[in-house]
């Protein structure tokens, strides 16, 4: 497989402080590549430098062969990646369907409708309620009108941070498969997760951050068997 | 807002209609009579006293007041006892009836008490002014114990279109000629009187639910609000007969709304609040002296007026580039006190760009005077021209062609409010990073809302010199970027009818209130506190603003939900 996504020694720095210590990995096409690690590892700092929300002190950043680490957040987008951010950050005044067209807000093309129709088949309850404002929503179908609103742009890598965050085990097992089938429909998925094991399990890799740093490295299933991941991350004894 | 809404219809308005005759209903009806009779006779001997009050069966003007106010309680009696029965479900009468009693009630009290003071006395009172002042006592104990009928949502009730057209057009008419009315009082005092009747009657209206009603026509109708509003416009200077100070006040109105209409795109659509507006009005006009055939005017390049409108518009937008790109890469409070010291630079700049201290431009403190008409293809602005035996004066003129400015603002601005870009501004004002991680060009929309903001000033600009005659930079202080702000806030942000509404209130008050000048920005403050407290949204509110300002509201939420669903199935339907 061919890396869709190339982080070469990366920092990043909120001031003076290094969030990300310069940390290296590849996200290959089709593939789902999962950073775990504990708040302030530097996972969500690493997505938002990716999608050009914050600028890296030093390394780059490469997608199909572009460097991108100083193209503008919205040329990001347009060239196909697309970052369902922390939090969600849905937009709670606007309608279901005015959040979707939000998403594809970067395109300009007829085909539109039909991924709204796409994001409704994904998550059918959004279309029942296409019109209603979306602060109404409970944690998980503004997950899943995050998600959709993030296939909106038609992201050949979508990045979602936190999925999980604050759901339902019944609700998160529902996000995962999501994930799962959207990766089967042809999408690279970096997901960044502190449920490492719903994460290791459906991930082709894995990256374990520690304080700014790529700790270890592996296939999902190596990493879920790891001691050291079991005990820091599963809470095993 | 209706606190009552019933699920399925108002069925339960039956159970009121079967206790129709009821001892309160008889007692507002006698309450109603009084007052009419009252308000026909004579209130005072003398003359002097509140636009005279003195004569029987000739009414003064605030005896029409309230024979006015009679007629619309008998109007909501009417409905109570089942006379409009689709009306009846609409309008909630009990409410409206209340308000209406109050109304009167305080409006006499303070009538006796005028005329007890003016005439040393009660003694000068005539007996009318008790009929009058008991009728209103009547009416309010005779709402007061009158049970609530409960309401539908007028959402859920469709009558016929032309009743709908009807409804928009007797607005409309009433708008205008109580406009004309209003600017031809010349009595400050009767104006004021005239407002605060206005005042009760707008409560006692709103409290039956009537001007939710006719959000949702106006929803269903927006075309022909649109038109309407423009043909009421357009014809205003003909219920004006060449009135010289009323056509001013006008032409002063709709500058001061068309410039708080494009500030409305930069601080209602983009959400950026910017506090030097008046500046890129002053850019403008100062381009359209400099390059006019003024004596004083310091450039001879004297290019038609409708280059020196796009070169005003464009000076405006290159200094909104100029303030814009750098600031607007930062959040948003940076912004209000860059734009706060550019409406200071721009002041200071223009007094001293006078020859002493660099270039004569603007020739200083004296500002550029004599500035002639427009004229175009022979039309001179300052001649005045019959029409249908109508005199339109140099006003009118200014009028009319502003008329054509404003239409085209409002033409760009709703455009740009339901366009990509309108949703842009959307997400940013709601979260811009989560709009940038959309891929949401927040730099790049934000800055288009600053300079296209200025550019749309700039244009008024040009014309404003023109009517102005002299451009001097005291025209062009921080309060009026404060005015222009404020007649967007209290409007409504991000509604067109919302800042006319604002814009006129604000332009004609101190106009018609000059008696009270020294208190009138105490009034505005007062206002405006007010406005903050019971309507932050403004006086017309658009349905997401209204959301922001009540977010736990769900009852709110569902009617936006209806609402939508209502404006895309008409949408469609059309397509």
């Amino acid at each position: 497989m061919s890396a869709l996504l190339e982080i070469k020694d990366l920092e990043v720095a909120y001031g003076k402080i290094l969030a990300v210590k310069g940390i290296s990995f590849t996200v290959g096409e089709g593939e789902v590549v999962c950073l775990i690690g504990t708040n302030g590892a530097g996972k969500t700092t690493t997505l938002r430098t990716i999608s050009g929300l914050l600028r890296p002190k030093s390394g780059e950043i490469w997608f199909q062969g572009t460097r991108i680490d100083k193209v503008a957040a919205h040329e990001i987008v347009s060239l196909g990646v697309a970052h369902s951010p922390e939090g969600r950050r849905i937009f709670p005044r606007l309608t279901v369907e005015e959040n979707l067209l939000l998403g594809a807000f970067s395109r300009n093309d007829g085909g539109i409708k039909n991924d709204l129709e796409a994001a409704y088949d994904l998550f059918p309850i959004l279309r029942e309620r296409a019109k209603q404002p979306a602060g109404t929503f409970s944690g998980g179908e503004q997950q899943m009108l995050a998600m959709g609103r993030a296939m909106m742009s038609r992201p050949k890598l979508l990045m979602l941070d936190e999925p999980s965050m604050g759901l339902s085990p019944l609700m998160m097992q529902r996000i995962m498969t999501t994930v799962t089938t959207l990766q089967q429909q042809g999408t690279t998925i970096l997901l960044v997760e502190q449920n490492a094991q719903a994460a290791l399990g459906r991930s082709n890799k894995g990256y374990v951050l520690e304080v700014g740093k790529v700790v270890l490295s592996g296939s999902g299933q190596e990493l879920l068997h790891d001691d050291k991941v079991r005990k820091a991350y599963l809470g095993e004894d | 807002m209706n606190t009552s809404t019933l699920p399925n219809g108002a069925r339960g308005t039956t159970a009121v209609t079967v206790s129709r005759p009821s001892m309160q209903w008889y007692l507002t009806l006698a309450g109603v009579v009084l007052l009419i009779v009252g308000s026909l006779l004579s209130w005072c001997y003398d003359e002097g006293v509140l636009g005279n009050v003195s004569l029987n069966v000739n009414p003064g003007p605030i005896q029409v007041f309230m024979i006015v106010i009679a007629v619309l309680t008998l109007f909501f009696l009417l409905l109570r006892g089942g006379l409009f029965p689709v009306l009846d479900r609409l309008l909630d009468s009990a409410r409206a009836l209340r308000a209406l009693g109050a109304t009167a009630t305080a409006f006499m009290v303070a009538v006796v008490i005028v005329i007890a003071l003016q005439t040393s006395g009660l003694a000068n009172a005539d007996p009318g002014v008790f009929v009058a002042l008991v009728g209103a006592a009547l009416i309010t104990w005779g709402s007061w114990s009158l049970a609530s009928d409960p309401t539908v949502d007028p959402v859920s009730v469709h009558m016929r279109g032309w009743v709908d057209i009807l409804v928009i057009v007797a607005l409309l008419a009433i708008v205008l000629f109580g406009a004309a009315y209003a600017l031809g009082q010349e009595d400050g005092t009767v104006f004021v009187l005239f407002l605060s009747v206005l005042g009760g009657v707008s409560l006692a209206l709103a409290r039956s639910g009537l001007f939710s009603w006719i959000r949702v026509i106006a929803q269903r109708h927006r075309q022909v609000l649109m038109l309407g509003a423009f043909a009421v416009a357009f014809l205003f200077p003909f219920t004006q007969n060449g009135s010289d100070a009323n056509m001013s006040i006008a032409t002063q109105v709709i500058i001061f709304a068309t410039t708080a209409l494009g500030l409305n795109i930069v601080v209602g659509l983009a959400g950026l609040l910017d506090l030097g507006y008046i500046a890129f009005l002053g850019a403008g006009a100062y381009v359209g002296a400099t390059l006019s055939y003024s004596a004083f005017a310091t450039i001879h390049w004297k290019p038609p007026f409708i280059v020196v409108m796009i070169i005003g518009a464009c000076v405006s937008a290159t200094l909104g580039l100029i303030i814009g790109t750098p600031t607007l890469r930062v959040s948003g409070d940076y912004l209000a006190i860059v734009t706060l010291a550019f409406g200071e630079i721009f002041r200071l700049a223009m007094f001293n760009l006078d020859g002493n201290n660099g270039p004569n431009l603007t020739r200083g403190p004296n500002g550029i005077p004599a500035i002639p008409d427009l004229e175009f293809f022979g039309f001179n602005f300052g001649d005045t021209h019959d029409i249908f035996g109508i005199p339109i004066n140099r006003f009118g003129n200014y009028y009319f062609f502003l008329l054509v400015v404003a239409a085209i603002i409002i033409l760009v601005f709703t455009r740009l409010n339901n366009s990509r870009i309108g949703r842009g501004w959307v997400a940013i004002r709601e979260d811009e990073k989560a709009a940038e991680a959309m891929g949401v060009n927040t730099f790049g929309l934000k800055l288009f809302a600053f300079a296209g903001g200025a550019f749309l000033a700039g244009l008024a600009g040009t014309v404003k010199a023109h009517q102005d005659v002299s451009v001097t930079p005291d025209q062009y202080v921080f309060l009026e970027s404060a005015f222009l702000l404020a007649a967007i806030v209290l409007g409504g942000m991000g509604t067109v009818a919302g800042v006319l509404i604002g814009a006129t209130i604000l332009k004609l008050l101190p106009e018609k209130l000059r008696f009270v000048s020294d208190y009138r920005l105490l009034i505005f403050g007062l206002l405006l506190v007010l406005i903050m407290r019971f309507r932050p949204e403004g006086l017309v509110a658009s349905h997401r603003r209204q959301l922001e300002f009540h977010e736990e509201d769900t009852e709110l939420a569902e009617h936006v939900e209806h609402a939508h669903l209502e404006a895309t199935a008409g949408s469609e339907g059309t397509a």
